[in-house]
């Protein structure tokens, strides 16, 4: 997988719900090499005070466009750049980073929340073929979770949903739907989203004898594992980087979450 | 190598010829391979490789890096995988380019610092610079880089274990630069690189606890420039020994300006978090900046900004 720095010109903006918004870019560098789970450093960087590249996984992949799909939440100085920018504008990417999900599994399950759900998504379309897995997604609200519902619909084959306040779907968290989930014979559990929720779908997992992929974040700075920002110790006691042999990691590596 | 850009941009520091006068700053490069899909290795005047010591560090915990204005602070705490990995792993990789390698290093005592040095002083690895931005543990931690007489030490324990050239590093959380640029050419130094990060710290208002698990951290990029800037041309007109400048250099202006205070070759670090490419590009841009001056060879403007 090659990585490049691709000057990509932007297709189309959509705003998804009150605070995400989705950007497709025309990279086909990264169509190309992207797998599910990779991510990529983008420069939204206006005027002198912003320096680093911001991190944003891989949602979406059109190949026959050559483009890739970014699906973020505004809430700092980088992502309102972002959200400024127009069809036509031009984005400094570099890409794609990190180790992606493995995907050996006979019978998937999603499990996403927030903008976990933005990597999980690029998964179910092109992870297992004619999108075999089944979905559970979490959020706080029936506003938050529906447009994750239809970007993922006809990608999955059933999805499950639950919300803090009941609005839609179950309430309470996704434990609340997995805890019978987990009995059924899915044989390998990918989850992203906030770090309690994974730790809780991970714990899950190990009790039930279910294997896990989670998808972690960390403050990186350079995502091509040279600056150590993002480095830690794995359950075995190995220095890793998430930007490098992450973002992907089984959740029996992980020790520091 | 040397032939390349017709020898325009070479220059010779200590005796090893570096197709440009751009070097990449320590830790800011990892082990040079990282970064071979974006650039030419080949294109690079010197790789400066993470600061590397004796054994393995873990570095430090919590979060270790985070931006600020024009800029960022880092708390890695010096993780490296040591010494005999070093050896064994990286270096015959660093091996296939004809490229010069500079291994940072560093330790807790001067005894460490001639241990790494000794080690490190093999085939393969060009030059060696010391780090001095570091705690002396047997002296109740205070920073080697911050006391002249501890400083010289190390650079003469360092000269003696190595048939290297050896490059110190200054830190600029000093109140006299010149004053301990002076102390390590007299100790021996081949080399001054400057400068190594400024000491900061920055708290979440939110949390209302420092956002670095090691509460202070190093400061770098385009704001510490000036700083820089005016070190090195204090430091050029007062020592004989070449310099290499960094601080801030996020472009080909910026490089023009070291060298223009003083400085023969000229490192390039946060720079390469934000542009991977950067530093092939720096030497392009300079060309063309020469070109437009009339400038046959790059070292014709050394301290042009100070000499008559
Ligand atoms: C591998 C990875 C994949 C990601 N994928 C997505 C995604 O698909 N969609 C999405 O909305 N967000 C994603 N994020 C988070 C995203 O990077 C941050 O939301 C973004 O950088 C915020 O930038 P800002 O300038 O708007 O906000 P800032 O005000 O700069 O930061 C707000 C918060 O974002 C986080 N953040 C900022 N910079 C970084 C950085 N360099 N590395 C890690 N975290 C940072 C910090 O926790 C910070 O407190 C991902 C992060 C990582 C590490
Ligand atoms: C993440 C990071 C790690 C660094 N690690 C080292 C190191 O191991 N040894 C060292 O001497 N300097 C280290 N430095 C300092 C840089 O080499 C350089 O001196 C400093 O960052 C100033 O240059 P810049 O503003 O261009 O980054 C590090 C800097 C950063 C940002």
């Amino acid at each position: 997988m090659k990585k490049s720095i691709v000057q990509a010109k932007v297709y189309k903006v959509q705003q998804l719900n009150a605070t995400v918004r989705s950007m497709e870019v025309i990279a086909p560098e990264l169509a190309a090499e992207g797998v599910p789970g990779q991510f990529v450093n983008v420069r939204a960087v206006k005027g002198n005070t912003t320096l680093l590249r911001r991190p944003l996984g891989i949602a979406d992949v059109c190949v026959p466009r050559g483009s890739i799909i970014l699906i973020y939440r505004v809430i700092g100085e980088g992502t309102k750049v972002l959200a400024d920018l127009k069809p036509g504008d031009y984005l400094d990417i570099v890409g794609p980073l990190g180790r992606g999900f493995e995907l050996e599994s006979a019978k998937p399950l999603i499990v996403g929340g927030g903008l976990g759900l933005a990597p999980l998504l690029m998964l179910a379309k092109f992870g297992f073929g004619n999108g075999r897995a089944d979905l559970v997604i979490g959020g706080r609200c029936a506003e938050e979770i529906t447009c994750w519902e239809g970007l993922f619909r006809g990608n999955v084959q059933q999805t499950f949903i639950t919300s803090d306040d009941g609005s839609v779907g179950e309430k309470g968290t996704v434990m609340a739907a997995l805890e019978k989930l987990l009995q059924k014979d899915y044989d390998c559990v990918y989850t992203c989203g906030p770090v309690p929720m994974m730790r809780a779908v991970a714990a899950a997992c190990e009790k039930a004898g279910k294997k896990c992929q989670v998808s972690l974040e960390k403050y990186m700075a350079c995502g091509l594992g040279a600056c150590l920002s993002c480095a830690c110790e794995n359950a075995e006691g190995k220095r890793v980087k998430v930007c490098q042999d992450g973002p992907v990691f089984w959740s029996w590596e992980v020790k520091e979450w | 190598m040397v032939n390349l850009y017709d020898g325009r941009l070479a220059v010779n520091l200590c005796g090893v010829e570096w197709a440009t006068p751009v070097t990449t700053g320590s830790g800011t490069f990892g082990f040079g391979l990282e970064f071979k899909d974006f650039l030419d290795l080949h294109k690079v005047g010197a790789i400066t490789v993470k600061g590397t010591s004796l054994l393995p560090n873990p570095g430090n915990k919590g979060q270790r890096a985070v931006e600020t204005p024009a800029g960022m602070l880092n708390s890695i705490g010096l993780e490296n995988p040591g010494s005999e990995y070093f050896l064994q792993n990286t270096l015959p990789l660093l091996q296939q380019y004809d490229t010069p390698v500079i291994v940072n290093i560093y330790g807790h005592s001067v005894e460490e610092y001639a241990a790494v040095a000794k080690k490190l002083d093999v085939d393969g690895v060009d030059m060696v610079e010391i780090n001095i931005s570091c705690p002396n543990v047997k002296e109740g931690g205070l920073v080697f880089g911050t006391d002249p007489v501890a400083a010289a030490q190390v650079v003469r324990a360092v000269k003696e274990a190595t048939s290297k050239p050896v490059i110190t590093k200054l830190s600029p959380n000093v109140t006299d630069i010149v004053g301990m640029a002076l102390a390590v050419e007299d100790a021996g130094t081949d080399a001054i690189s400057m400068i190594n990060t400024l000491v900061g710290t920055k708290i979440d208002i939110e949390t209302q606890k420092p956002v670095l698990g090691n509460v202070v951290g190093g400061l770098s990029g385009p704001c510490i420039r000036p700083v820089a800037v005016r070190m090195v041309y204090q430091v050029a007109q007062r020592v004989h020994v070449p310099i290499i400048g960094m601080g801030g250099i996020m472009n080909w202006q910026d490089a023009i300006e070291f060298i223009l205070a003083g400085a023969s070759g000229v490192a390039v670090g946060t720079a390469n978090f934000v542009q991977p490419d950067i530093a092939e590009r720096i030497a392009e841009g300079m060309l063309a900046y020469m070109d437009r001056k009339g400038i046959k060879n790059i070292s014709e403007i050394v301290g042009a900004a100070w000499k008559d």
